[in-house]
């Protein structure tokens, strides 16, 4: 075994190396920690972006589309996008009484060039005939007696004319006639073709800014219609307008009242949670009575209270309700987690190194549940827009012409079969918003875990 | 434990006294007149209204007289069904929202702790990404738009096939529920699902898993008895409320449907200012939630043993 | 690290079996679920039959209600859904027939004079138990309808039989109304005043008979179920499952047995969802329902057999003339009325092909002296001038002393339908006139609650026909009408009114109501917007079924199926 040879120099304290220090990272506050990660998440970047973008659909998107969203067009009414806009220049319409002279040949024929102002049919008289029918079908006719629309039943033997003017677009249409004598007996029948082409008077062209003055066009000329990019809806209001207004009343509502009923559950059931015992039964207690408050009563109440007035789009006391009646649910889960999460050893630690009450809920609790708030808070999100939508849909909404996503929806709905773009596009903005917040959520709530810290 | 039942049971009892108490005066001061129609009545047929139904009382008396019929458990008769009490109503119609309330409220949370649950183990991998797609899309459409469509969709399957699969509305059997009670539950299905997705991550990486793998405990041990046994927690939290939601937010599904449900009923009583019936229908709802609150509470304490019920 | 244990192959494997078995759990556990809740709901005996809609082997029909009928009390019924069922299950003395046309009910024969009435029953009406119909049952259901503690919203039909309002008032004791069972099988009716059209009151189904000893045995649940009314129609309700369905079967019973063809008639759904009936009708499970404009394309396209009629309605906006509006104002009025055209309404914004533009408070189908009466009397509506609205605007500000007319609130219901007409309007008007309107949307209650206490400056606003006689809408703007919700008040209209009311000559009844048609159009107290049509499609087996303006609507009573 060797001597071991101690010297004096082996006694000396080691020195400080300050190289050492400067290899580690710089100190990352929690916040400045979830930035770096949710940064590094692409599909939350990308989600973050997409709100970025609905925000400035909603906010700059109306600077730059100037249509008046409530502007009708009765001309236009549910148009698909990008719809054929030709027009050609009429007179103006002069109401017709059928003495105009009779067109030759025979059998059901058109009296004028029909037009999507009006179709006028004259036929001869059918012999024996007492009362006439005309139908109309966007289908042809077949063996089967579908004829379409009923348009008129006219009587007396002397009726051999008619004016259609419901509804008109440019297409083609099938007209039948139907002749019956006095005992309700079929006695002919006979079928029309008509191609319907668009038509618009120079005034109107003017109104609609589509033409500097009258005289600018000649009776005959062709003109095309305002663009609608997303086409029109039910009262030939442009779509596009439409929904960047409406993305105002859907994500003010959608975003503000989750963000602060949210917040409000929070600070709510935490506090009940930390305090615990008599307090916490009294505040859990006063959040069942808020829960089983019916809501619907409870919203017309407040748009009493808050005075809402005939022209006001009612949004305010929409949100106030929103927010009064819906804190319950998350003041429930966040003081659920709060009861799990006081009884962590961490919590013990903490407290036994002095921390105060306040740095406990802040700093241990709160992040602790962020996960369970955020996913809150990205659902609260729709099911806000949906209760909007909801009360719309039992005529408690917005108040006309203000329009919101969900109420488009709600009108949307009923036309999907023959329009659907009327249902496709704010159901779409709804979804996407919904989308670009749950990502988001997702996004946020790993990297607002703090036990994810530095993970990645 | 007992102890603490009949205290949360008392507890319940007072809210109902204070729900029936808001509601009434609430609804005593909402515009809107249950004797008004589109026509409108002489003096004497009004008056004659306003007699048979004790709206002629001053409103204090008309409480005393509310409260005290409430104990006896008689809510009155309603005021557009004439000849119908509020008791007859609840009693016909509730039993068919609670059915088909029970039965979303068990696609929601078996359904949401399944697919939760799964996109958790998966995390980032494709059934994951496929569940949540789904979750969203079934989240991101209101109800109302769901319930059309699948009826639709239902009504071109019995064309195609040429005969009817399912019943598109109505109620009686097992057929006239499932397309109803699924697209009633699936909101409240997606909610869960995220919850549970979120909140198994969270466990996940928490210390007493890794306890239980070092210990070396079998997969599935942990699983069950650590891993999803304490995600559930939340989950069962906002089931209680949700049974609520869902039971009385039935009215879209019941409306589209044409199902005889309390919602239904409801939503009219509002529109129509049917004090009897809005009155009844809340108090009772109202006791029907606290019940369900009291139920989950008592739960949690099962579940979770850190949970004492003081 | 932490995520470490989830890409654990093996711990990922063995918790997806568990996820499996808890999968397979769950889906047996709903089975069985479902199987214990459908068991419970066959207890609470709602369900609906899975019939299709015409079933010619047990000779049934299957159709809608729109609505669930609050109740089936005779003496009560308001709504015209109560009154379309009552139609198939309770005859009055008299009913319209097929053709609409006023027909013997359970009066065989009957005279009407001036001053009175007698009905003679006839022997074999019968009740649904087997005991004949008596005129005391007229006299009880009369006197229950009008007894103050009944508290009856339509007493006021019975107000024409003698001391039929003093009785509602509580002044007078019931035995003292003016109707008299004479015998069992006549009825002697006073009148309160000369009456022209007391023929038609009497098919309305508060006219209808109650028989004494079963209401008071059903203990004031008298119509809330199917066992608590006694029927003498030609069907008797079989089965009503509140909310959900109503089942009625023809009534052995009914004194004439060749009028129902029908063996049932199922109401087997409740539902007022356009799109679900829609649906229904779709599947072959109803065989009619009603179409919406937006469904027109559809229903074109599924090549179905499309019918329209007048439901008799007519719909207009009513100005506010209470002392202090200022649609008080003549001018204003008139400029309101010369800037819109109610065919661009109708034909652009409603589109339904039944609809046919408003012109006059008095609908088309009304009889005149020999045909009808708008032919008798042309509306003469002004159409639409822009020039000559805007003088009378600026008349309308120099009289009102303002340089801009401030926005006019426009109350409107919650409906879909008014909807739009209330946002057409609101356009129409700022574009042509540039006044601005200001919509109130209210639910129904409150909307009514508006228009009694006057907060509004416009209303939209209808009327449907109680009677199938002109005054059903020629008293509506009288200064004492109840339902003249602006208060409009005009001493020469209710000269008018009091004519047409107490005279016995059609020819001068009719030209008051002509004088009545001219004021309401000169002095612009309403801008009609449309008589309202529906639009329906019927199953092509069904034949039969009557559509009426007056009277119990839709009537499947002398419905029947063809192969």
């Amino acid at each position: 075994m060797a001597e071991l040879q101690l010297t004096r120099a082996d006694f000396e304290p080691l020195h400080t190396d300050q190289e050492i220090h400067s290899l580690s990272r710089p100190s990352l506050s929690y916040w400045q920690d979830a930035w770096i990660r949710l940064k590094a998440n692409t599909r939350a970047l990308f989600s973050l972006y997409l709100v970025i973008a609905l925000l400035a659909f909603t906010l700059v998107g109306p600077l730059f589309w100037t249509v008046d969203p409530a502007a009708q067009d009765v001309d236009q009414i549910s148009l698909p996008p990008f719809a054929d806009r030709d027009a050609r220049i009429v007179s103006p319409y002069e109401p017709w009484n059928g003495s105009s002279v009779l067109p030759v040949g025979e059998g059901l024929r058109l009296a004028d060039t029909p037009t999507s102002e009006a179709v006028r049919l004259v036929w001869d008289p059918v012999a024996g005939a007492t009362s006439y029918s005309v139908y109309r079908s966007r289908y042809p006719t077949g063996d089967d007696r579908a004829l379409g629309l009923p348009l008129i039943d006219l009587y007396g033997s002397a009726s051999t004319t008619f004016e259609d003017r419901l509804d008109l677009s440019p297409r083609t249409y099938y007209y039948s006639l139907l002749a019956y004598d006095g005992a309700g007996n079929e006695l002919d029948f006979q079928t029309l073709t008509v191609e319907v082409n668009r038509v618009i008077t120079a005034e109107s062209a003017v109104e609609r800014g589509l033409i500097a003055a009258p005289d600018d066009v000649q009776i005959g000329d062709v003109i095309f219609m305002p663009l609608h990019p997303l086409g029109t809806d039910y009262l030939g209001r442009d779509m596009l307008a439409r929904l960047m207004h409406g993305a105002r009343v859907s994500l003010f509502i959608g975003i503000a009242a989750p963000f602060l009923y949210v917040l409000f559950g929070v600070v709510y059931g935490s506090t009940a949670g930390f305090i615990g015992g008599q307090t916490d039964q009294l505040l859990m207690r006063f959040a069942d009575f808020v829960v089983a408050l019916p809501f619907l009563l409870f919203m017309i109440l407040f748009k009493i209270a808050f005075g809402i007035g005939p022209g006001e789009s009612g949004i305010f006391p929409m949100l106030v309700a929103l927010v009064l009646l819906s804190w319950p649910a998350t003041s429930r889960l966040v003081r659920g987690q709060i009861l799990q999460i006081r009884q962590e050893g961490y919590i013990n630690a903490s407290r036994l190194l002095g921390a105060a009450n306040g740095y406990l809920v802040l700093r241990h609790m709160i992040p602790n549940t962020m996960g369970v708030i955020l996913v809150t808070l990205t659902f609260a999100v729709p099911s806000a827009i949906f209760t909007e939508a909801f009360l719309s849909f039992i005529g408690m909404g917005v108040a006309p012409p203000t329009p919101s996503w969900g109420s488009m929806c709600n009108e949307g709905i009923k036309t999907m079969l023959t329009t659907p773009h009327e249902l496709i596009f704010p159901a779409l903005f709804i979804s996407i918003t919904v989308l670009a917040f749950n990502l988001l959520g997702d996004g946020l709530r790993d990297a607002l875990d703090a036990r994810m810290r530095s993970v990645e | 434990m007992w102890r603490y039942t009949l205290k949360r049971l008392v507890q319940g009892v007072i809210t109902v006294w204070f729900i029936a108490t808001a509601t009434f005066f609430a609804m005593h001061n909402v515009p809107g007149d249950p004797l008004l129609n589109d026509k409108n009545v002489t003096e004497e047929i009004r008056a004659n209204l306003e007699a048979k139904y004790g709206l002629d009382k001053p409103i204090m008396q008309q409480y005393r007289i509310y409260i005290w019929n409430m104990i006896r458990g008689d809510f009155g008769i309603s005021f557009t069904q004439k000849n119908r009490s509020v008791n007859d109503i609840i009693y016909s119609h509730f039993p068919v929202s609670a059915i088909l309330g029970i039965l979303a409220v068990v696609f929601a949370g078996l359904g949401g702790v399944l697919w939760g649950a799964l996109t958790a183990l998966y995390r980032n991998k494709l059934p994951d990404v496929i569940i949540m797609f789904l979750v969203i899309l079934g989240i991101s459409v209101p109800n109302f738009v769901v319930a059309a469509i699948s009826q639709l969709t239902l009504v071109n399957v019995n064309n195609l096939l040429g005969v009817s699969l399912l019943p598109i509305a109505g109620w009686g059997g097992i057929e006239h529920m499932l397309v109803p009670a699924m697209v009633l539950g699936l909101g409240t299905m997606a909610y869960l699902t995220r919850l549970m997705r979120s909140s198994m991550l969270e466990i996940v990486s928490s210390d007493f898993i890794r306890t239980a793998k070092a210990k070396g405990l079998p997969p599935t041990r942990i699983f069950t008895s650590h891993q999803l046994r304490n995600a559930i927690l939340p989950v069962i939290t906002v089931l209680g409320p949700s049974i609520a939601a869902i039971t009385t937010g039935g009215f879209v599904v019941e409306s589209v449907f044409a199902i005889p449900g309390l919602g239904r009923y409801f939503v009219q009583a509002v529109q129509q200012s049917d004090y009897t019936v809005i009155m009844g229908t809340t108090v009772f709802y109202g006791a029907f939630l606290v019940f369900m609150v009291i139920v989950v509470d008592l739960l949690y304490g099962w579940i979770d043993p850190r949970v004492r019920l003081e | 690290m932490s995520t470490v244990i989830t890409s654990d192959d093996s711990f990922t494997s063995a918790a997806g079996r568990q996820l499996l078995i808890f999968a397979a759990l769950a889906i047996s556990g709903i089975t069985l679920l479902m199987l214990g809740l459908s068991w419970a709901s066959s207890r609470t005996g709602a369900a609906s039959g899975s019939n299709n809609a015409v079933d010619p082997v047990t000779n049934t029909l299957t159709v809608f209600l729109r609505e669930e009928p609050p109740q089936l009390d005779s003496s009560k019924a308001t709504d015209t859904v109560s009154g379309s069922v009552l139609g198939h299950v309770v005859e009055g003395l008299l009913r319209y027939d097929e053709h609409n046309q006023i027909a013997p009910g359970v009066a065989e024969s009957w005279d009407i004079r001036a001053d009175g009435a007698t009905f003679r029953l006839r022997e074999n009406a019968r009740w649904s138990d087997g005991r004949p119909v008596t005129a005391d049952d007229f006299v009880f259901a009369w006197q229950t309808a009008l007894d103050p503690a009944n508290a009856s919203e339509y007493a006021f039909i019975l107000y024409p039989v003698k001391n039929g309002e003093a009785i509602n008032a509580g002044e007078l004791p019931l035995e003292e109304l003016g109707a008299v069972a004479v015998d069992d099988r006549t009825l002697e009716v006073t009148f309160e005043r000369p009456l022209a059209y007391f023929d038609k009151l009497v098919t309305f189904s508060t006219y209808y008979p109650i028989r004494r000893d079963f209401y008071q045995s059903v203990k004031g649940a008298f119509g809330a179920d199917a066992n608590r009314i006694l029927y003498n129609g030609p069907f008797v309700i079989s089965r009503w499952v509140h909310g959900a369905s109503l089942k009625m079967d023809r009534n052995p019973y009914y004194w004439n047995p060749d009028r129902a063809k029908l063996q049932t008639i199922d109401f087997a759904y409740i539902t007022s969802d356009a799109n679900a009936s829609l649906n229904l009708f779709k599947d072959d499970k109803i065989a009619y329902t009603t179409l919406l404009a937006e469904n027109l394309d559809d229903a074109m396209q599924q090549r179905w057999h499309i019918h329209r009629f007048m439901d008799g309605g007519v719909f207009y906006i009513e100005f506010n003339h209470r002392p202090g509006r200022l649609t008080g104002n003549h001018h204003l009025r008139k400029a309101m009325q010369l800037a819109t055209e109610s065919a661009e309404l109708v034909y652009k914004v409603t589109k339904l092909p039944g609809y046919l533009p408003g012109e006059s408070l008095f609908p088309v189908w009304l009889k005149g002296v020999h045909g009808f009466f708008r032919e008798e009397y042309p509306a003469n509506y002004p159409h639409m001038d822009l020039e000559q609205a805007r003088r009378h605007l600026e008349k309308a500000k120099q009289e009102l002393g303002l340089k801009v007319i401030p926005p006019l609130v426009l109350l409107s219901g919650d409906n879909p339908v008014s909807n739009i007409q209330a946002e057409y309007y609101q356009q129409i008007f700022r574009k042509h006139l540039g006044l601005d309107l200001k919509i109130d949307k209210q639910i129904f209650k409150q909307r009514l609650a508006k228009m009694l206490s006057g907060d509004f400056d416009l209303v939209l606003a209808g009327w449907g026909p109680d009677y199938d006689d002109p005054l059903t809408f020629g008293d509506l703007f009288a200064s004492w009408n109840l339902n003249n919700r602006g208060r409009y008040d005009n001493p020469e209209l209710d000269r008018w009114v009091r004519v047409a009311q107490d005279e016995q000559d059609v020819q001068k009844r009719m030209d008051a109501f002509g004088e009545i048609q001219r004021i309401l159009i000169e002095d612009a107290v309403i801008l009609p917007g449309y008589e309202r049509g529906v639009t329906y499609v019927t199953n092509p087996q069904m034949k039969g079924m009557v559509r009426r303006a007056v009277g119990p609507d839709p009537d499947f009573s002398n419905a029947w199926i063809v192969d």
